[in-house]
């Protein structure tokens, strides 16, 4: 297959609010960094990814349309790709296919969401005709299934706080984070409020305006740059549907498949001993040790050990989520970009102070939906 | 006979941050100004754009342009609803403002429009920096009064909009919800995985129509559930409240429903629960029928009973 690489990477300042800017600024803050990152000059993009979540969180049908211009898509190919909250992750596998194909020599996906200018949680709890009213939020849709996953192998419960406490802390190592929290605490975070029990107040993401971009070329495109790049070794989406008699929750058939297909396409024996870091979509801390599992670092039961240990720090065996993760930071729709653009900063040596020294080889991950959409890719130093 | 339907809306307040050039354009309007953007080529784009087309670079030069201008093209709308400009038949138009290069979308209010016709901008009474403060065009030249000093941009501008609908129910769930009326709890049985979904639907594995009707028990056990201790917008009861996915003997899937009747800090995985009706006389075709569901009493479920419902 024709290989692609992640030439440059950008990304906003997240916050609760950018009212400084509009989608468009919002979307050109992260796209001028990647085209800065990457030494690529608007002349030299042949074509435009677009990914966002739900129209209903923006209240914008089609922000592709309004915003061709300021993305640079005017008279070139744009694209957008929407697969929920993975929509970011989705967006830089559409953009590598297309790379891949042939099609292309440098594509720029971009994610945004400006949640400030609406309420997701609203959007997230419509409330249909002859349904009852038994709306609970994001939160209060995934607990039960942290719960199930806490019975089902007899997880301690101070497991989702480590979590909490290691991703909030490397937030503050990065400048682009919303939360930078140095001196939180295990104890900090179980004396937060508990939301959706058992999901706390600081185990949970905050709601964020941000973007992220990244350039995407081919081999001579890479091979051009003066810097180094990350080359996509493999890409991988899967779907189910959100609720089936038999869907496992808590180990999602989707994810298993997306990271099976994912190593066998990058060539990877061992996900543990092979992977220097993760960037794993944790919106809940809980899904830390869950998606270790899923995806196969470690078998089942044994994800929140690997947590427990304290290996998913940054110097352990596998850190995850080095950058703060989405625990830190979640504009949605870029949410999934984020992490496969952290990804490919590891790998690239360019991630500043949470960078995991001599990350060779990196995995990039998100899902969405009722844990329905997954998408993932694994870059390196080396094709 | 036709499925069940009813009316749904949905609306909402969306906020737009303007930055800026828009933040600029919106101030002029509130000052009864029409600013463009001039762009690298030296056309002036109304309303403004943010980037420029051609280099891509942030656009920073703003122009001012005359309220007035002429119809290049337009269409007449004879039935406007919710939302548009005028409440009466009106024309759309496209407008290019003098002094820009550019057709603006608005409304004339006009019987007799055509192409060529000048019109101007009739503002608003209140003008508050925002789109709205255009409230449509009408025949005539303005006068152009002396260029104002620069002002502060707005920041925020709000967009209500609100989008109503006609819900249909499927085929199942109208028999589902028929069923409820009476008091009972039907599901279907897919007839490849033969699972028995409540409510029934086209089975999300197979992607078949389910065929045999199954009576459900209006009674099960707790498979998982979640204690919201949290308000949030949209929210309808008030919290703390349990929302547990209720696995009903005799279905394959959980619902979702609360449990009451019992401290949030008591619920068990595995406890078993029965729904408790709404008064007879209340039944409709509503899944509210069932208020909520109470423990019952009996010994809990053993894990290996629900642990594939997970």
């Amino acid at each position: 297959m024709r290989r692609a690489a992640v030439l440059g990477t950008g990304q906003t300042e997240h916050r609760t609010r950018r009212t400084d800017v509009s989608m468009a600024g919002l979307c050109r803050e992260a796209i001028d960094r990647a085209l800065a990152d990457a030494g690529t000059g608007w002349d030299q993009i042949d074509a435009v990814v677009l990914g966002k979540a739900p129209d209903l969180f923006e209240g914008v049908m089609m922000p592709e349309l309004f915003l061709a211009d300021a993305i640079g898509a005017a008279g070139k190919p744009l694209l957008r790709v929407h697969t929920a909250g993975s929509v970011g992750g989705a967006t830089g596998i559409v953009a590598t296919s297309l790379i891949r194909a042939g099609v292309h020599r440098r594509v720029l996906a971009v994610a945004f969401e400006k949640q400030s200018e609406s309420n997701a949680m609203w959007a997230l709890s419509i409330q249909p005709p002859f349904s009852a009213p038994i709306t609970a939020g994001a939160g209060g849709y995934f607990a039960p299934h942290l719960r199930s996953y806490i019975r089902k192998y007899a997880a301690p419960d101070h497991i989702g706080a480590l979590v909490a406490v290691k991703d909030r802390r490397n937030g503050a190592l990065n400048p682009y984070a919303h939360l930078r929290q140095p001196d939180i605490t295990l104890e900090s975070v179980q004396r937060s409020p508990m939301l959706w029990d058992p999901i706390r107040y600081d185990e949970t993401c905050p709601s964020s305006d941000g973007a992220c971009a990244l350039v995407i070329g081919d081999q001579a495109a890479a091979e051009a740059s003066s810097r180094q790049v990350a080359w996509i070794r493999a890409t991988a989406m899967r779907t189910e549907p959100t609720f089936y008699a038999g869907k496992d929750h808590v180990n999602p058939r989707a994810g298993a498949l997306a990271a099976a297909a994912l190593w066998s396409a990058a060539g990877i024996k061992q996900p543990l001993d092979e992977i220097d870091v993760a960037e794993l979509y944790v919106p809940f801390s809980w899904f830390e040790p869950m998606w270790l599992e899923n995806v196969g670092f470690v078998g089942q039961g044994q994800g929140w050990k690997l947590v427990e240990s304290g290996e998913t720090r940054i110097g352990g065996a596998l850190p995850v989520n080095p950058s703060g993760g989405v625990l830190c930071s979640n504009p949605i729709g870029a949410s999934g970009l984020l992490r496969f653009a952290e990804a490919a900063m590891q790998v690239m040596g360019r991630a500043g102070e949470h960078q995991v020294p001599g990350a060779a080889t990196a995995l990039g991950h998100a899902y969405g939906g009722g844990s329905q959409f997954f998408s993932m890719w694994v870059v390196g130093r080396q094709p | 006979m036709d499925t069940l339907a009813a009316p749904l809306t949905i609306a909402f307040d969306y906020t737009r941050s303007l930055g800026p050039v828009l933040g600029r354009f919106m101030a002029g309007l509130r000052e009864r100004r029409v600013l463009g953007a001039r762009t690298s080529d030296g056309r002036v784009h109304v309303p403004p754009l943010e980037y420029d087309p051609v280099t891509h670079e942030p656009v920073t030069d703003l122009v001012e342009v005359s309220p007035t201008g002429t119809v290049v093209s337009w269409t007449w709308n004879p039935r406007p609803v919710e939302g548009q400009p005028l409440d009466r038949p009106f024309g759309w138009a496209l407008i290019r403002l003098d002094g820009a290069d550019t057709p603006l979308l608005h409304a004339v209010d006009a019987e007799d429009l055509n192409t060529g016709m000048r019109v101007r901008i009739r503002w608003s009474a209140q003008r508050t920096g925002h789109i709205r403060d255009i409230a449509c065009f009408e025949p005539g030249e303005s006068d152009i009064s002396e260029i104002s000093e620069e002002f502060e941009p707005v920041e925020i501008m709000t967009t209500p909009i609100r989008l109503h609908y006609q819900h249909t129910t499927s085929a199942e769930e109208d028999r589902y919800l028929r069923a409820l009326e009476q008091g009972r709890i039907i599901g279907q049985r897919c007839p490849a995985c033969r699972k028995v979904y409540v409510p029934p639907r086209v089975c999300p594995a197979d992607g078949v129509a389910p065929d045999e009707v199954v009576e459900v028990a209006d009674r099960g056990m707790v498979t998982t559930f979640c204690v919201v201790n949290v308000p949030f917008a949209g929210q309808r009861l008030t919290p703390p409240y349990v929302v547990a996915q209720v696995l009903l003997d005799g279905a394959d899937i959980p619902i979702s429903h609360l449990i009451l009747g019992v401290e949030a800090a008591d619920v068990r995985m595995g406890m078993r629960v029965a729904a408790v009706w709404r008064d007879r006389s209340r039944w409709s075709t509503t899944p509210e029928n069932i208020d909520h569901f109470e423990p019952t009493g009996e010994p809990d479920a053993p894990y290996e009973s629900y642990g594939e419902h997970l």
